[in-house]
Order: structure tokens, then sequence, then C-alpha cells
């Protein structure tokens, strides 16, 4: 039997990336190839404490790639990731790099359809991972108002019975972002949260981005580029596998090199 | 108290329906004389044994396939090595009563002239280690095949076809005589089980009296495991594993650990299934088998517990029905059905009444509401 003891799973919850530099990621010289295509080519980039950062590129720039290079699904070829200045995450595997405390949202929203939004919540609270604890755990009152506390924040208080694919598309973006929140992480890296929201929609997940960073640090990739106008402080862009420019909006959009390759194509629109 | 009820759900109906039945059984065959209109043939009794048998294998089934989304065609494997376990138990219980007469070694050794057992037959004789192997060798097949498979994420159908080619594997082996598991004639001629006789009827009922409960314990373990927050982790990775691994779970160790408990169950419906047949041999590997084992789970409800047991018996009883009347068109009956149901009943016989009772219940709505 795969028994796994309680305590050597919590140990990544207890890792605390040290951010005394005021840096809580680092993708230093990075590349990855697949099949001599070179995804990501000597990237590097850092992620401040707290901040909110937003991502930008066309597709292909690489975006989805160091998203996964982060969390640990693609393995670089060459480089250096690390949480904080001594947490190497290439010597981790992805759920051990989530419960380090690094929070991921997919492109796609994908939430458990068949569960409740609160079984949801539930399955993603921080914790013991591990079967034998689970197979025999109960809620406790604390992490049922914790759960409470997150339907408030992302606003399905109302829905919190209801199975979860049959939520319309904005609130499984939501119910995601919710997941995220529950593992209580220090580095959420959301991937296009608004693809497909109406235009309310997009307001309120724009205040509730904006509301996390601080707390925590958020790094947004999107292609609306109204949505990132919206709640940017500073953009990253990305072309063909490194960082083209980085500042704040209005930098990024009266640099020369930017509105060539990336903002170009939509003002010729 | 409400809270309660729902949370054993259809837990007290399905061991409530299995204690009825195995008292039912019982009285019947042993209180009324043969002739009597209420008299139970010791036939049906072993008939209806089998079933339970299968019913438990289904919930194994099931449990892997309906909850964590594992396709294995080859849970047959784990049935017939239980069997062979409880087999080899059953044939050193003959003693010197063989053709041969050997105390020692059964028949089929001293037909190839084998002069001592085999190191696996050590301590075959006794029945608590038998026991113990009956979910040990089965256990222990699925976790090297499920660490193997699910740590190098094998999923899908390149999985599925994995599962069958490690039975057929199996039942290639056990043909052969030199496996030393008696090859193309398997384990058979029992005589007692615990120095009962096996042609008894008392024996019968107590082997149906104990299959019926090792069904009621599985479906307990079952229920507990799936109503667990385990089990909805094992669902959510059904649903969606990439995003169970994202969340900080390791899916393949919950899908190792889900597939060892499958098969220690069925390796358990195998041990009893083999003292009330009679026999065990290499055919219970073979891939068709396996097969027939998921079309029970779908016909009865894939992911309903009790469905899998309705299933299991459902179809185990149509065969025996169908075989004998014209026993070549079984398997397109067998066909006919899996494709019916999965076109009417996409969640199985356990998926239809709820559907009629939602629609009963929106009829009488529409009734108050006009």
């Amino acid at each position: 039997m795969s028994r796994e003891a309680g305590s050597p799973l919590l140990e990544e919850e207890n890792i605390k990336p040290d951010t005394r530099h005021g840096v809580i990621l680092y993708v230093e010289d990075v590349s990855v190839s697949f099949d001599g295509f070179k995804a990501l080519n000597d990237l590097s980039l850092y992620i401040n404490d707290g901040e909110l950062r937003c991502l930008i590129g066309a597709n292909g720039a690489g975006k989805t790639t160091l998203m996964d290079v982060i969390t640990g699904k693609t393995r670089p070829d060459v480089g250096k990731v690390s949480f904080g200045q001594q947490v190497n995450l290439l010597e981790m595997d992805e759920a051990q790099i989530a419960r380090a405390g690094i929070g991921r949202k997919f492109q796609k929203p994908t939430v458990f359809e068949n569960l409740t939004v609160f079984e949801n919540l539930e399955l993603s609270l921080h914790g013991d991972k591990g079967i034998w604890a689970n197979l025999f755990h109960k809620l406790s009152g604390e992490q049922s108002d914790e759960i409470a506390q997150i339907l408030h924040t992302i606003g399905l208080v109302g829905e919190c019975n209801m199975q979860a694919g049959a939520l319309s598309h904005g609130q499984k973006q939501w119910l995601e972002i919710g997941m995220l929140l529950a593992a209580k992480p220090r580095l959420l890296l959301v991937d296009e949260p608004v693809a497909g929201m109406t235009a309310q929609e997009t307001e309120r997940t724009a205040e509730l981005l904006t509301s996390l960073a601080g707390d925590h640090s958020v790094v947004v990739v999107e292609h609306d580029m109204a949505f990132v106008r919206s709640i940017a402080r500073k953009v990253t862009v990305l072309h063909q596998g490194s960082v083209l420019a980085e500042g704040s909006m209005s930098e990024i959009q009266s640099n020369p090199e930017v509105v060539r390759v990336y903002l170009g194509e939509e003002t010729g629109e | 108290m409400a809270d309660l009820l729902k949370k054993l759900g259809s837990l007290p109906v399905v061991v409530g329906c299995l204690f009825i039945t195995t008292l039912y059984v019982s009285v019947c065959n042993l209180a009324f004389p043969e002739g009597s209109a209420l008299h139970v043939s010791t036939y049906t009794v072993t008939l209806f044994g089998k079933y339970l048998c299968y019913a438990l294998l289904a919930l194994a089934v099931d449990l892997v396939w309906g909850y964590c989304g594992i396709l294995s065609l080859g849970h047959g494997a784990f049935f017939a090595l239980g069997g062979y376990a409880m087999g080899m138990y059953l044939m050193r219980q003959i003693g010197d009563r063989g053709v041969y007469g050997n105390p020692e070694l059964p028949d089929f050794m001293v037909f190839l002239n084998w002069d001592a057992l085999p190191w696996y037959w050590a301590g075959s004789d006794s029945f608590i280690w038998m026991m113990i192997m009956v979910v040990a060798a089965p256990g222990l097949l699925a976790y090297i095949f499920g660490s193997m498979a699910f740590r190098s994420r094998v999923s899908g159908v390149y999985l599925s076809i994995m599962t069958q080619a490690v039975t057929y594997a199996f039942m290639l082996a056990f043909f052969r005589n030199e496996m030393g598991f008696g090859g193309n004639n398997g384990l058979t001629d029992f005589k007692d089980i615990l120095g009962f006789s096996l042609q008894s009827n008392t024996t019968r009922i107590a082997l149906f009296a104990a299959t019926a409960t090792f069904l009621a314990i599985g479906f307990a373990i079952c229920h507990f495991i799936v109503n667990s927050k385990m089990g909805r982790v094992v669902t959510a990775i059904r649903d969606s594993e990439n995003r169970v691994r994202f969340i900080g779970y390791k899916p393949e160790n919950y899908k190792v650990w889900i597939f060892v408990v499958s098969a220690m169950l069925a390796g358990i419906a195998g041990a009893l299934y083999v003292p009330q047949v009679g026999i065990i041999n290499p055919g219970e590997f073979s891939p068709l088998n396996s097969i027939e084992m998921v079309v029970w789970v779908a016909i009865g409800g894939r992911g309903s517990l009790y469905g899998a047991i309705i299933g299991a018996i459902v179809v185990s009883y149509a065969k025996t029905r169908f075989t004998a009347i014209m026993p070549e068109a079984w398997l397109y009956a067998l066909g006919g059905l899996f494709v019916l149901v999965t076109l009417l009943l996409p969640k199985g016989i356990a998926g239809f009444f709820p559907t009629i009772a939602a629609r009963f219940n929106q009829k009488k709505l529409a009734e108050v509401k006009s």
C-alpha cells in the first residue's frame, strides 16, 4: 500500500519563500525547446512580493510554457527557477509546488464538474493531501468558515450546493480562482481570467484580482488589452520566448519595438 | 437522525436485502423437504451464491471505473488470483483422497512426476495463510501494475489495453503445466473446506451466507470510501486529473490506492466463488470475462454502488436463462443489451429510478401549478 505519512507531505506547506530582497519568483535564463522549436529563449523574469503583474504577448510568445515551467509541468532545458531565494522549483513536482504556495488557474476553466461548489472548495483547502488523512477527514468549523469566506469573496454564496458543472462560464472562472485562494498560495498564476466573460463579469474579475494583490503576488496572462489596462501596474511583454519589454502600461504602449510586434496588430485592425 | 440516514444512503437497504435473501434461502433449503412448494434447491442456492460473488466483483470494478475513471479490462486477473489462492488451500484439503493417494502432493503434481511442493505452495495447507494470500496476491499485482502505469501517467484507452494484456498474459502462463497450478485443468475435485464437506447442504448454505456477508462488508467499505473526502478526491481525479495535481494532491498515489483496494475486493470475490462452483482454471483469466464485468457495471449503473450489484445479478441471471435456451445467441444478446442500455439508459438501471422519480415529481408539480 502506498501509505504516506502525513508529516513529510506537510513539509512543503511549511516552506516560506525567502523574500528578503522583495522578490518572490526568480526565473533566470530559462530555455525550453520542443522538437527544435524554442518556446522559451533565455528568458529572465522577476516577480516582486505582493505585486500584480500582467504578461502579454502574441500567440506562441511562450506565456503558457512559462506557466508550465513555473508550476513543474514542463522541465526547462537550462535555467533556474526559484520561489523566493532558496526554494528551487525545478526539483519539485506539480503537487509539491502547489503545496509550497503557487496556485495556477488554467486558460480553460477547470473545476470538478460533478462535485458541488462547496466540495470543490473543500478539496482545494490547504492541509494534508495524503490518502489516509483524507479517508478519515472531517471538516472543522474553522474550515467551514474559511469556505464561507471564499464563497463570499467570489460571489457564489447562493450557488454553494450547486453542481459546478451547472455554473455559467464566468462563475466557473471565479470558482477556480476561489479554489486557488482556498489553498492559501503566496503566488497566483492566472491564465486568461476574463476569456468569454461579459463586460460586467470582467469588471468584477478586475476588482477581485486587484484586491488580491498585496497579500498575494499575482501574475495575469491576458489577451484583452482593455482588461490589462484596467488592472496593470507593471506589464511584461513576451515575444518569441523572451522578454521584449517591461514597464508601466504607458511606457509599454510608447515602446516602438512593442508597437511593431504586438500592439501594432491591434491598431492595424 | 435524518442526517445519519442521509449519510448511510442505500447501505441499510442493501444490507437488509442481503440478510433477508440469506435467511429466506437457508430456511427454505434446510427446513422444507424436497418436493415442497417452498423448497429452494441446493442448485439454486449455489447459483445465487455465484451471482453474489459476481456482485462483489462488479462492486470492485465500479469503484475504479465508476468513481475513478480507470477502465480496467483486467479485473478477471485479480478475481482469478483470489480464486487460485482458495483453490490451493482446497487442493491440500483433499489429502490422500486423491486418485494417486499422495497425502502431500495434489494429483496433477504426482502426474508431472514432481516429488515436492514448489516453494510458492508453502503454507497452502493453512487456511489463514491462504486467506491472506487471497487479498495479498491480487493486491500486490495491482500495486506493481498500478505504480508503474499510473506513475508514468498512462491513462484512458492505453491503460485499458494494458490491463487486458496483463490478464491475457496470466491466462497463457497459468495454462502451462510447469507453472504448478494444474495447467489447463486448473484446480478441482475439492472435497472439504475447514473440514466440512463441500457437498453437504449446510456447507453450501454457509458459503452462501459468507458470500452475502462479504458482499455487505464490501458494500459498506466502498460506501465509506466514496462518501469520504478521499472519495471526493477520487471523483475529482476522474473529472480533471490536472486540476487535482495543481491543488497539491498526487493523483497517481490515489489511483494506486483505489486500484489495490478494488483488486483485493475482486480477490475475495474469487475466493468465495471457487468453493461454490468447485473449480478454478485459467479460463477465468480470459479477457472476455473481464469485459463482461465491465458490461455488468455499465448496465447496472456506473458510479452507483448498488447499481453495480443489480447489474451483475441481472446480467448473470439472464446469461443462465439465455444459455439454457439458445447458447450460441448469448453473446449477441449481451452485446445487444449493452448497446440498448448505453443508448436508452446512459446511467444504467440505477439511473433509471431517479429519472422516473424526477419525471413523476415534475408532473405532480405541473398539476399543482395548473
